[in-house]
């Protein structure tokens, strides 16, 4: 008896306390940049598309839902698709941490809903961001010994300029 | 057996390994680079170190290179030593320095020794905060890609190039650090064996150009074991499939055929599978005279409706097919209307070679046997280009004088360096008897150009050297007679004499003449052994069913209501013509994968197979049977040719059809009802082994993508294929790990992702692979077999001054049906050329360069010149014509352009 009257006075308290129920939609929560929420393709900081098509995102998935295929332009790869299928994503954040070049980010978007599941295929266009997300600064492409179109042999971050076989001094 | 101990457990290892070998083979994981079991020790990487313990009471120890230690009786060393550790980790710490910020694009990732060995040292974390040395890259051409700054300067490039594979064109260059490893300029890396600098090479400087085109992660592709279809010789592969595109051929070792090396033209001949002129659905030709698609249904129903109907129905096999799809058209049409698909000649030789191989007098070596000769004679096979991976086991077997030496001196055979210095120009002796000049013959002791009834005079008079009672040839002049003498003399003083000849230059006696000298060799207490090539995949196993029918010209000499044509261009087989006119009256149903000459005049198309979407038995030119199966799983109409046939026959209520649904099914049927292939069910487990329950697993562990990769087309997920016709799951479920040798989808062991990890499966090291070898040898030579002497020696070649002895000149890119048509491939084939000798040129009046014209076939030809100055006066070699091969050895008239052709 005593029991339930101390239940119905802590509810009661509870009157008094600051709500943490927020009225969404009409009210939108705080989400710290770091939540896992929709998947998205950022660009280097040159505005070239980050994804360099290394499978890492894919294989690290363990829901297998990403699906892409490499190609090359230049020196330069990057995915001729890329294909993440949301209504098998669990959110896990494994393809951000396996991602070597900072493209693919998890970003605190939720709001994906669809009515026909096929909607929640997305490709690179519906992925594909104009930013750099989280990370402004990072260029794979910089400190990776690939020539790029603007980037010759040895122009890298920390590199010497190429050598001269045909020299023998030291 | 020696005995030694490492960390205080007993192993054995055969006495003449090295340390590094014998560990691998005790199981332990030791990290190595510049050693590869084919090339043996240099001791160049230092990556192998192990402490060696002078004896039990030793317990300081020294520091001592795996590779480069014998193993000896007893001995104590240590492999978890923490000095040893530790001087591994700071070796691999310097090969990094350099190593550029790459794995992400490069591809090599994933199945990159460098990867696997920096993880099995430990070294984790580079400290190393400076500048790194660059290098800029060359374009070798369309099968390599080059990387430099990935090189590690292991040597293994270079070493396996030039001194394995006799390349000449990629070397070393610059020095200290800078070394740089390619061509003195870009270019094409001209040997046919370049492609297995993407094996050779531990990281990712060499890449397989044509994959990187449409690349995925080694742990992305289904696999399965395959049989190279470019050749005869039968090598091993694995074919990787994803998204039903092939994407890349690999080797898979076969300790008795190909190794640990494939041909460029086996490796990236691939490209027709994913070709644009595949046939993907049933083509029946309508009353306008067009072929137009139609429904399996509708086609077996037309086809079997034909069958019912037709009074003659002629067969003509397929030496591309597999034995079971030339069965089923063999027992559909019964074996008295089966034909050979090969022309009247071709057909006429691999005859005489079934003869020969069936007399049980002469033994067909394996790669293996042939690499081990200690003398070889080649007669009139120009190997390089027509069987490669046979003259890089030819190059090897010449290597054996210098082995000898070697283990006089007390060297170990692994010892490289050593063994090289010492043997300086000490070559086992190589006769190089043919038409053109071979890429054989700067190892050749004589290279000899005749024509093809002198190079048979040359191998009469051999074997009647060896053997009095061979018959003589008479009045040879004295030159070849002295060669001749030479040659005997080398092929008596030999252990294993190996003789080397095939059917390529269209001419018997040049056969005859190499058993004539195999069966002098044989009295004279050798084994006897003759390496018979055929032009391809499955030449000997149609011969082998089809022998005593008649080639192409015999299935079209009669009027036949119903001509079936299996996975076989018939045009490239005989004159235009000649097929033009058989077939005026007959209705020509073709089964082939993809669009030709046939299957355009066909008016019933069937898509068949190829070699990636479907399971059956090959038999090489060893005689060996191999099975190979299939990585891709075709979504349209496309079936194998004996499915096609089954149901068709099967709905025209053909009695013997009644059974053909697996492919066990058939091999049974084919051993049931051809003695000869008996123990074809043996080959490989039948479609019901498992192990542990299970199905083999044909994609790794790490496949990725399964549920997004058809997501574009419907979100919900498709069911997995179920194989009928194998043991493998088409997924990665299923059973991973060691498999009966003939059923590797992949090589991976655990901290092995790189083709390295072979090592785990070899019984021993370099050896056969556990479990046996794959595949059943089905011709064995018998002690008291006989088979009399060849007695028709030909008359010596005469040149003429009006006509020239046309033959085909081969050339390992373009002379094979199927790889011409892939693109990388099709980037090294030449135009079509006439090959001359100068003088002949100039006594038509023509120089290099110029176009002359021929009528070779029936076919009105205009061919660009070529001197070959080392070519026999009154020869002419046509080059880079394939579709006109079927005629050639024959007489031509040769005028330059402009005048008449008479």
């Amino acid at each position: 008896m005593l029991s339930v009257l101390i239940t119905l006075w802590y509810t009661f308290l509870h009157l008094f306390h600051r709500k943490v129920t927020v009225s969404y939609p009409d009210e939108m929560p705080y989400l710290a940049p770091r939540y896992r929420g929709r998947i998205v393709l950022t660009r280097d900081p040159d505005g070239e598309e980050r994804c360099v098509s290394c499978y890492l995102c894919a294989v690290a998935c363990p829901v297998d839902c990403i699906s892409l295929q490499k190609a090359e332009e230049a020196g330069r790869w990057y995915p001729e698709f890329f294909r993440i299928n949301f209504s098998r994503c669990i959110f896990c954040g494994f393809c951000e941490e396996a991602c070597p070049t900072y493209a693919i980010q998890l970003t605190p978007d939720f709001e994906m809903s669809e009515y026909n599941r096929q909607n929640l295929v997305y490709e690179k266009q519906d992925l594909l961001i104009s930013g750099t997300g989280k990370y402004p600064d990072y260029s794979f492409y910089r400190v990776s010994g690939l020539a790029i179109p603007g980037k010759d042999k040895g122009e890298a971050e920390l590199e010497r300029e190429a050598i001269d076989t045909r020299s023998l001094l030291p | 057996m020696t005995t030694f101990v490492v960390d205080g457990k007993s192993f054995t290892c055969k006495p003449d390994d090295n340390l590094l070998q014998a560990c691998l083979h005790a199981g332990w994981d030791l990290p190595y680079f510049c050693w590869h079991p084919a090339l043996g020790s240099v001791g160049a990487c230092r990556q192998c170190a192990v402490k060696q313990y002078a004896s039990e009471d030793d317990k300081v120890g020294r520091l001592a290179m795996a590779c480069m230690t014998p193993v000896s009786e007893g001995a104590r060393y240590s492999i978890t030593d923490p000095v040893a550790t530790a001087f591994r980790a700071s070796v691999i710490e310097w090969l990094m320095v350099n190593h550029p910020h790459d794995c992400p694009v490069c591809e090599e990732g994933g199945e990159c020794h460098l990867q696997d060995m920096t993880v099995m040292t430990g070294h984790a974390y580079r400290r190393y905060r400076f500048t790194k040395r660059t290098h800029r890259n060359q374009d070798l051409g369309p099968f390599i890609k080059h990387e430099m700054n990935r090189c590690i300067a292991c040597y293994r490039c270079v070493r396996f190039y030039r001194d394995y594979a006799g390349g000449r064109d990629l070397d070393v260059f610059a020095a200290h650090d800078h070394v740089y490893f390619g061509r003195y300029a870009d270019g094409i890396l001209e040997n046919e064996f370049s492609g297995n600098l993407v094996e050779i090479c531990p990281t990712g400087v060499f890449t397989d150009k044509t994959f990187s085109r449409h690349y995925v992660r080694k742990w992305d592709m289904r696999g399965a074991p395959s049989i190279c279809v470019h050749c005869g010789l039968g090598c091993n592969t694995i074919t990787n499939e994803r998204e039903g595109k092939l994407r890349r051929i690999v080797n898979r070792y076969n300790g008795s055929v190909n190794g640990y090396f494939l041909c460029d033209r086996g490796r990236f001949g691939y490209g027709f599978v994913n070709g644009t002129d595949r046939i993907h659905a049933p083509l029946a030709r309508g009353d306008d005279g067009r072929q137009g698609a139609i429904s399996s249904d509708d086609a077996i129903r037309r086809f079997a409706a034909l069958l019912r109907s037709s009074s003659r129905v002629v067969g003509i096999g397929s030496p591309r097919a597999s034995l079971e799809s030339n069965f089923a058209l063999r027992a559909l049409v019964g074996a008295e209307n089966f034909y050979l698909g090969v022309s009247a000649r071709e057909s006429h030789l691999l005859r005489l070679l079934v003869g020969i191989l069936d007399s049980g007098a002469v033994h067909t070596p394996s790669l293996r046997e042939a690499q081990q000769a200690d003398a070889v004679l080649i007669l009139g096979s120009d190997l390089p280009n027509t069987a490669p991976r046979a003259a890089l086991a030819v190059r090897q077997a010449v290597r054996r004088a210098g082995f000898t030496l070697a283990a006089a001196a007390k060297i170990p055979h692994w010892q490289d360096t050593a063994v090289r210095n010492l043997a300086g120009d000490a070559r086992s002796p190589l006769f190089v008897a043919t038409l053109v000049a071979t890429r054989l013959d700067d190892i050749a002791r004589i290279a000899l150009r005749a024509a093809p009834a002198d190079i048979a005079r040359l191998g009469f008079a051999v074997a009647a050297i060896l053997d009095p009672d061979a018959p003589a040839v008479s009045d040879l002049p004295t030159d070849l007679a002295a060669q001749a003498a030479t040659i005997a003399g080398a092929l008596l003083a030999a252990e294993q004499p190996l003789v080397i000849s095939g059917i390529e230059t269209g001419d018997e006696s040049v056969v005859q003449a190499s058993v004539n000298v195999a069966l002098a060799l044989r009295a004279s207490g050798k084994s006897g052994a003759l390496m018979l090539n055929v032009p391809e995949c499955n030449s000997l196993g149609l011969a082998l069913m089809a022998n005593g029918h008649g080639g192409l010209e015999v299935a079209l000499a009669q009027p036949a209501a119903l001509v079936i044509a299996l996975e076989n261009d018939i045009y490239r087989r005989a004159e235009a013509t000649v097929i033009e006119a058989a077939l005026a009256s007959s209705y020509l149903v073709a089964l082939d994968h993809s669009e030709g000459p046939t299957t355009r005049r066909a008016d019933l198309v069937l898509p068949a197979t190829s070699f990636a979407e479907c399971g059956g038995t090959l038999v090489s030119s060893e005689g060996r049977a191999q099975r190979f199966y299939q990585p891709i799983f075709s979504k349209n109409d496309v079936s194998e040719s004996w499915r096609w046939l089954g149901a068709a026959g099967w709905a025209a209520g053909r009695k013997v059809c009644e059974n053909w649904s697996t492919l066990d099914n058939m091999v049974v049927a084919l051993a049931a009802a051809l003695p000869r292939f008996a123990r074809l069910p043996d080959v490989a487990p039948p479609a019901s082994f498992r192990v542990v329950g299970s199905r083999i697993a044909s994609q790794p562990r790490r496949f990725s993508g399964r549920t997004a990769m058809n997501a574009a087309h419907s979100v919900r997920d498709p069911k997995p294929p179920v194989s009928t016709d194998s043991p493998f799951s088409t997924t990665m479920e299923g059973y991973h790990g060691k498999v009966p040798s003939a059923l590797f989808p992949l090589f991976w062991a655990p901290a092995w992702n790189s083709v390295q990890s072979i090592n785990k499966f070899q019984a021993e090291i370099d050896g056969a692979l556990e479990g046996g070898d794959p595949g059943i040898r089905l011709l064995e030579a018998r002690t008291d077999a006989v088979l009399p002497y060849y007695t028709n020696i030909p008359e010596g070649f005469v040149p003429r001054s009006d006509m020239w002895f046309a033959f085909v000149f081969p050339r390992v890119f373009g002379d094979d049906e199927q790889s011409a048509r892939a693109a990388s491939i099709r980037e090294r084939m030449a135009g079509a050329t006439l090959a001359l000798n100068g003088e002949d040129a100039a006594h038509i009046g023509v120089v290099s360069g110029q176009s002359v014209a021929c009528e070779i076939g029936g076919e009105q030809l205009c061919l660009t010149l070529e001197i070959h100055p080392e070519m026999p006066h009154g020869l002419a070699g046509i080059a880079g014509l394939a579709t006109v091969a079927h005629a050639l050895p024959t007489l031509v008239r040769i005028t330059p352009t402009g005048s008449d052709v008479s």
